[in-house]
């Protein structure tokens, strides 16, 4: 009762927590913890700002300011001791080259009235892809059966002509399309022919397990470019004369046994995770071996190794621009091929194309890495321990 | 009734049976996987000499002891179109071996570099490397091979307007020519030091470890080292009065001449192998720090060790291990990438051997060589990786 709660000297209320002091928020703070915590890491952060003002303004000078966007041929992007416009010493990105070529990096020599037949096929390919990609739309199996089963047998008349269509020769594609068509062949045999593989090598037969042993050490042993040279220059040697394997499909089946060979040693990783009670179990409910790979084994194997397939299906989209070296014209080859045209052809031209090339591939594989992440985050079911 | 139901399986031993038993199967499937096999091998066989046989192409290895025909650009041993295909894949093997060794070496510093770089506390850095690893990581090895190549090293000044460098050296889109070092008498002395301070900076390391562990008493054996592989040379090469000349490139009206020439082709397989593999080596380097438990840090902390001894004698050795496995990989996938050569027209194994496939249509055994070569190398660098990786495996009880 002596409590005399009508003292103004006693506060009623808690005072509100200060502010941190100015030192330890906001920018200074920041720029104070993250780079100049130490004289090494101000050293470091020193060197580090000299080599963007050294290259940033001169790439952003070379890539847009100085670039020439619009030109009818190479005048437009040479100087004028090359016999064009440009005053000397001048450098800069030729965009207006890519412009000019860009249909030819799409589709490459693909008759001009016939392109809205890949056209078509991307746009098909895109609308059966982007459902499958989110987690969230249903009917994926109705889905899978249309990208991998209807929509490649679709394709290949769109593209290769037949039922009424003008035929087009595959040494007339070309550019992107070829890229993303051996890619997407690829994936879609590697996959099914690295599981196939990997559960050979694991198997209990032993004629079995050394055929496959056999095979993915020795392609992964060996450069792509080889087997590629085997199959554009030994297929037709192995084969009774007469035979004659398109250049395109030689291609292919050499980037899909190669892609293979690296699916099975990622899907064996897999399978080796799986805890041997699975294996077990499945025996114990009376499953045979496919039904227990299929619906036990399987599912969670893959699961667990997105990430490493994902890394082969980028490995394999970027492994296809050697097809340019056994002299295809995927993407990679076409925009070389352009560097000799001759109404084109500038000391800039090549950078440029190589470039534009190489902002297009990376913008493929780093959509699929990005992608993974996100598969390998929404997959997570939190039993890891 | 026991008699009948013992009886029972023998009666019923048909078809049926045999289609249920695992053990029959096995032997089923696999004798079926063997007879398609021959079966596919007989008739792949049968074409091939029916080929060949109209062709007139003569089989086996005789071709390699014919004259070449062809030159190439850079050797490493000498060689002239006189000399034969044998020879000429020799140099192409020597040329593929100097790119792979060049480029793991440069990748690994770069990608160590790089990845530490990563895990900075200095947040520029750290966008830096990633910014670093992101581009690499995600565009064809073929592409960066012609983004130095036709991109930055053919822009470089004609022969006759030849950058000049410190000691003698000049760039121009022929390549890099520096000095040729010209080895007198007894230089061959200097090696054989540089041999005995190698091994005696190997004795001084073990007896000091060995006294630190009897001891307690460390000992500078960094820098004995240092200067036993690094002095001994160099006394001996005074000692014999230096037998050591240079021959200076010399700019002349059109082109250089003397000295010794880095091409433009291998300058440029080198730097894109070397940059492209060192994005992924980056990221083995920065998984592999992040896996050593955040524990150990502390706990060495708690010793009183300092951070750079901390880093030198805690973390590197546990990250090793998990880094030396996947780092093995990508020394292989460099030196299988280094037969991009052939884009580019630097004559490693894989272009040699193209231009022979070319020239006399020997194609099975140019490919037979290929694959035995590359095979062999695969297995080499495992063998020698996996012995490394033993050595600095978990010694466990």
């Amino acid at each position: 009762m002596a409590v005399q709660t009508t003292n103004s000297f006693v506060r009623s209320s808690l005072l509100e927590a200060l502010p941190a002091p100015s030192s330890r928020r906001g920018a200074v703070a920041w720029v104070k913890e993250n780079l100049l915590a130490t004289p090494k890491d101000t050293i470091l952060t020193v060197l580090a700002l000299a080599f963007l003002l050294w290259s940033v303004p001169a790439a952003v000078d070379w890539l847009f300011v100085k670039a020439v966007w619009t030109g009818a041929d190479r005048s437009a992007c040479a100087t004028v001791v090359q016999g064009g416009l440009q005053p000397d010493g001048w450098s800069g990105a030729c965009w207006a080259f890519v412009d000019a070529k860009f249909q030819q990096f799409m589709f490459g020599r693909y008759p001009l009235d016939e392109r809205w037949r890949p056209i078509l096929v991307g746009v098909a390919f895109v609308a059966l892809l982007v459902p499958i990609l989110i987690p969230s739309v249903p009917r994926k199996g109705l889905n899978a059966i249309l990208l991998f089963g209807i929509f490649p047998i679709v394709a290949f008349f769109l593209l290769y002509g037949g039922l009424g269509l003008e035929v087009v020769e595959t040494p007339l594609w070309g550019g992107l399309m070829v890229t993303l068509i051996l890619s997407f062949v690829g994936i879609a045999v590697s996959l099914p022919l690295g599981i196939l593989l990997a559960l050979g090598r694991r198997s209990n037969m032993p004629v079995i397990k050394l055929f496959c042993v056999v095979f993915i050490e020795v392609i992964r042993g060996i450069p792509l470019i080889t087997v590629l040279f085997m199959a554009s220059v030994m297929l037709p040697l192995f084969l009774p004369s007469g035979w004659t394997v398109d250049k395109l499909l030689r291609a292919l089946i050499g980037v899909a046994i190669f892609a293979s060979a690296y699916m099975a040693e990622v899907i064996r990783g897999g399978l080796q995770a799986i805890p041997k009670g699975q294996f077990e179990g499945a025996d114990s409910l009376g499953l045979g071996y496919w039904q227990k790979m299929r619906l036990i084994v399987m599912p969670q194997a893959i699961k667990l190794v997105i990430p490493g397939i994902v890394n082969t299906f980028i490995g394999l989209f970027k492994d296809t621009s050697l097809v340019s070296i056994i002299g295809m014209f995927d993407l990679l080859g076409i925009v070389r091929l352009n560097f000799t045209d001759t109404t084109w052809a500038t000391a800039v031209t090549p950078l440029t194309g190589l470039i534009f090339a190489g902002f297009v591939f990376w913008i493929f594989c780093f959509g699929m890495s990005r992608y993974s992440g996100f598969m390998e985050r929404h997959l997570d079911t939190g039993h890891k321990k | 009734m026991a008699i009948q139901s013992t009886n029972a399986p023998v009666s019923s031993w048909n078809m049926r049976s045999l289609i249920y038993d695992p053990k029959f199967r096995s032997y089923f499937f696999q004798a079926i996987t063997i007879l398609l096999l021959v079966a596919i091998v007989w008739w792949i066989a049968d074409n091939t000499i029916e080929n060949l046989q109209r062709s007139n192409t003569a089989s086996g290895f005789q071709f390699l002891s014919s004259r070449a025909g062809f030159d190439i650009g850079q050797s490493l041993i000498g060689y002239s179109s006189d000399a034969t295909y044998g020879r000429a894949l020799l140099v192409g093997l020597l040329n593929t071996l100097l790119v792979a060794v060049t480029g793991i070496i440069t990748a690994t510093i770069i990608g160590f570099v790089v990845g530490i770089g990563r895990l900075s506390h200095n947040w520029l850095i750290a966008k830096l490397c990633t910014v670093y690893v992101e581009v690499f990581r995600n565009i064809p090895p073929l592409l960066v091979i012609f983004f130095w190549y036709s991109g930055v090293l053919a822009v470089l000044p004609q022969p006759r307007e030849s950058l000049a460098l410190p000691f003698s050296m000049f760039l121009n889109n022929r390549g890099l020519a520096f000095p040729k070092p010209i080895f007198g008498d007894g230089f061959w002395l200097v090696s054989v030091a540089l041999l005995i301070g190698i091994v005696a900076a190997m004795f001084v390391t073990r007896w000091a470890h060995q006294r630190q562990d009897r001891t307690g008493q460390q000992f500078p054996s960094i820098w004995a080292s240092i200067a036993l592989i690094l002095g001994l040379p160099a006394l001996t090469f005074l000692a014999i009065g230096s037998p050591l000349t240079f021959d200076y490139p010399v700019a002349g009206r059109f082109n250089l001449t003397g000295g010794s020439v880095i091409g433009p082709e291998f300058a440029s397989l080198y730097l894109a192998l070397s940059f492209y593999t060192a994005a992924f080596i980056a990221e083995i380097v920065r998984a592999g720090i992040l896996g050593v438990s955040k524990g150990q840090t502390e706990a060495s902390a708690a010793l009183g060790l300092k951070p750079a001894k901390i880093t030198r004698l805690v973390v590197v050795p546990q990250a090793m291990r998990i880094i030396i496995p996947p780092l093995t990989s990508q020394y292989l996938n460099l030196t299988k990438n280094s037969s991009l050569a052939i884009a580019i027209g630097f004559a490693d194994l894989v272009a040699v051997g193209g231009t022979i496939l070319n020239q006399t249509g020997q194609a099975i055994e140019v490919v037979a060589i290929w694959m035995i070569v590359y095979l062999s190398l695969s297995i080499l660098t495992s063998i020698f990786m996996n012995w490394f990786n033993a050595r600095m495996a978990l010694v466990e009880r």
